[in-house]
């Protein structure tokens, strides 16, 4: 798994806390600020905070600046981990690619130009 | 369909390569296994090589060491050298999936000086979300993957309402 997807495994990881999934839930209703997440959750808000950086590092949430608040959203631009994954890949193969063919190009330059 | 409605962002990715459209797109069709980065594949074992069929229906595919073919896809339009329209048919639980299928787009543009710019766009990315259901099986969890897709979909629809 890690070899094919390390993102879609730090999201999964990252559910696989029931805290980390109680909040993700509650925000299905909506962005909400840090204080209104922590309220009714039995770890402290620190740990809160803690939770969701895990979250937004797996890409499943992001966060604004509202004022002195910081208000946590489900990132819509994407699918998380799998648009991740994608986009990882396709950046790779097109880098690869580009390497690929300039290599063959320089080669085919040395050897014309040695004949 | 419609509770599950979602649009995230296409992936887009572009690179320019020195050479010539034609060279270009001829390497990227019929020399994949040359380039294709051995970190991302689908099969269990890396792969030996990764072929494409070079027309309209033609499948691409991986090909593991002890010869087993991974599905990819099929290339749903082939018009060289400029457009090629490629179906990624491997869902969200890592397998090929006949009736799932994404459009992976690459436009071969021409540059002064004999370069080429490569554009590719990975679209349809919602569809993952109607295919996930065998992902939740596999975390075990209803909270799982399934949910996951179903959260941002309701999401989604509430930014957008």
């Amino acid at each position: 798994m890690s070899r094919r997807s390390s993102s879609a495994a730090t999201a999964l990881a990252a559910l696989a806390d029931p805290t980390r999934r109680e909040l993700f839930e509650r925000l299905r209703a909506g962005p909400r600020a840090v204080g209104e997440l922590a309220r009714g959750v039995t770890v402290s808000r620190p740990a809160v905070s803690q939770h969701l950086a895990v979250l937004k590092a797996a890409g499943l949430v992001r966060d604004t600046a509202a004022g002195t608040r910081r208000v946590y959203e489900i990132d819509p631009k994407g699918l998380g981990a799998i648009r991740a994954w994608l986009d990882d890949m396709w950046g790779g193969a097109l880098q690869s690619f580009s390497a690929e063919l300039d290599k063959e190009i320089d080669d085919g330059e040395k050897t014309n130009s040695s004949d | 369909m419609s509770n599950l409605e979602i649009r995230p962002a296409p992936v887009r990715r572009s690179v320019v390569v020195k050479a010539g459209v034609e060279r270009s797109f001829a390497a990227f069709t019929g020399n994949i296994g040359r380039w294709w980065p051995k970190s991302h594949t689908i099969g269990s074992s890396p792969p030996a090589n990764v072929v494409m069929e070079g027309r309209a229906g033609g499948r691409w595919y991986e090909v593991s060491a002890d010869g087993g073919e991974c599905e990819w896809g099929k290339v749903l339009l082939w018009e060289p050298p400029t457009r090629l329209i490629l179906g990624w048919q491997v869902n969200g639980n890592w397998k090929y999936d006949p009736a799932f299928v994404t459009e992976v787009e690459i436009v071969f543009t021409a540059l002064e000086g004999g370069g080429t710019r490569v554009d590719l766009e990975h679209r349809n990315l919602e569809r993952f979300g109607d295919r996930a259901g065998p992902v939740r099986d596999a975390i075990g969890s209803d909270g799982g993957w399934l949910g996951i897709l179903r959260s941002f979909a309701a999401n989604a629809e509430a930014s957008e309402g």
